[in-house]
């Protein structure tokens, strides 16, 4: 009994439930935004799961996945580089990471 | 790969990732999230998918993790003290979490490949082959996104540059 396509499936769901639950209960503006690396992260595993599943005509992984997969990666190093700027700034402006204290639009 | 070694990395990964969001010290939950990528680099890897590995070691772990850590020191951030949870927040939390996590057993559950394992590549294929297939779509199929992601990194570091400046005008 080797393992199925749906066992990484199922381990890709539970890691992104992780990150969703860490998202919703969490109130530290850093481990949300740590919370979101886990989600995304959980969708590229599904991607190279898939991408392995369909062989292409060559007998092959399926590299297209693999692709969007890079290029998830890099946007999301450029994502995480935007947005602990804007927590820098928003810690200079309020002196807090807690997002019950940030519950204005402007000040 | 052999389901032992599948299951241990994958309850390593997950279990680190529980770690990430219950831990009360940012720095213990960002080193559980190193963890955490390390062991889905590993299962990258039992899918044949070397590339995506290597990369996910460098850049998540690597890179993306010592950003993290940097910005917690600069802002030396502390345990989080205490405070009273709000249970409506609590419990509506905890409920979307478990339903997701059921609507989710529930959909795989019916998913029409579920038992089927994964075909044999054809031939072998090593480390060398994988990134050698990786970079012949990214640079031949994939060309303008790649040209594409290059003007968006450059976009975000002069974004960075501009709200590091200690003047926001």
């Amino acid at each position: 009994m080797g393992v199925t396509l749906n066992d990484y499936l199922l381990v890709s769901g539970l890691l992104f439930t992780i990150g969703f639950g860490g998202v919703l209960l969490r109130r530290n503006i850093i481990i949300i935004f740590m919370c979101l690396e886990l989600m995304l992260n959980a969708a590229n595993l599904s991607l190279v799961a898939f991408s392995r599943f369909n062989l292409g005509t060559d007998g092959l992984p399926n590299y297209n996945g693999q692709i969007l997969v890079f290029f998830i990666i890099t946007v999301a190093a450029a994502e995480v580089a935007v947005g602990l700027a804007i927590i820098v700034a928003l810690y200079r402006a309020r002196q807090t990471t807690h997002v019950e204290d940030i519950n204005s639009l402007k000040f | 790969m052999s389901p032992i070694l599948f299951w241990l990395f994958s309850i390593l990964m997950l279990g680190f990732g529980v770690l990430v969001v219950l831990h009360r010290n940012p720095v213990a939950s960002a080193l559980s999230l190193v963890v955490s990528f390390l062991g889905l680099a590993v299962l990258f890897v039992s899918l044949d998918a070397y590339f995506i590995g290597v990369i996910q070691v460098l850049v998540y772990a690597g890179a993306v993790m010592v950003l993290f850590l940097f910005i917690i020191m600069l802002l030396d951030l502390k345990a989080e003290e205490r405070r009273s949870w709000n249970p409506i927040a609590l419990v509506g939390g905890v409920f979307v979490t478990l339903g997701f996590a059921a609507l989710l057993i529930k959909v795989l559950h019916r998913f029409p490949d579920a038992d089927k394992p994964f075909p044999p590549i054809a031939g072998s294929l090593s480390q060398m082959d994988d990134v050698h297939h990786v970079g012949l779509t990214l640079f031949t199929n994939y060309n303008l996104p790649f040209q594409v992601i290059g003007v968006l990194v450059l976009v975000a570091t002069i974004g960075i540059v501009v709200l590091s400046k200690k003047e926001l005008k």
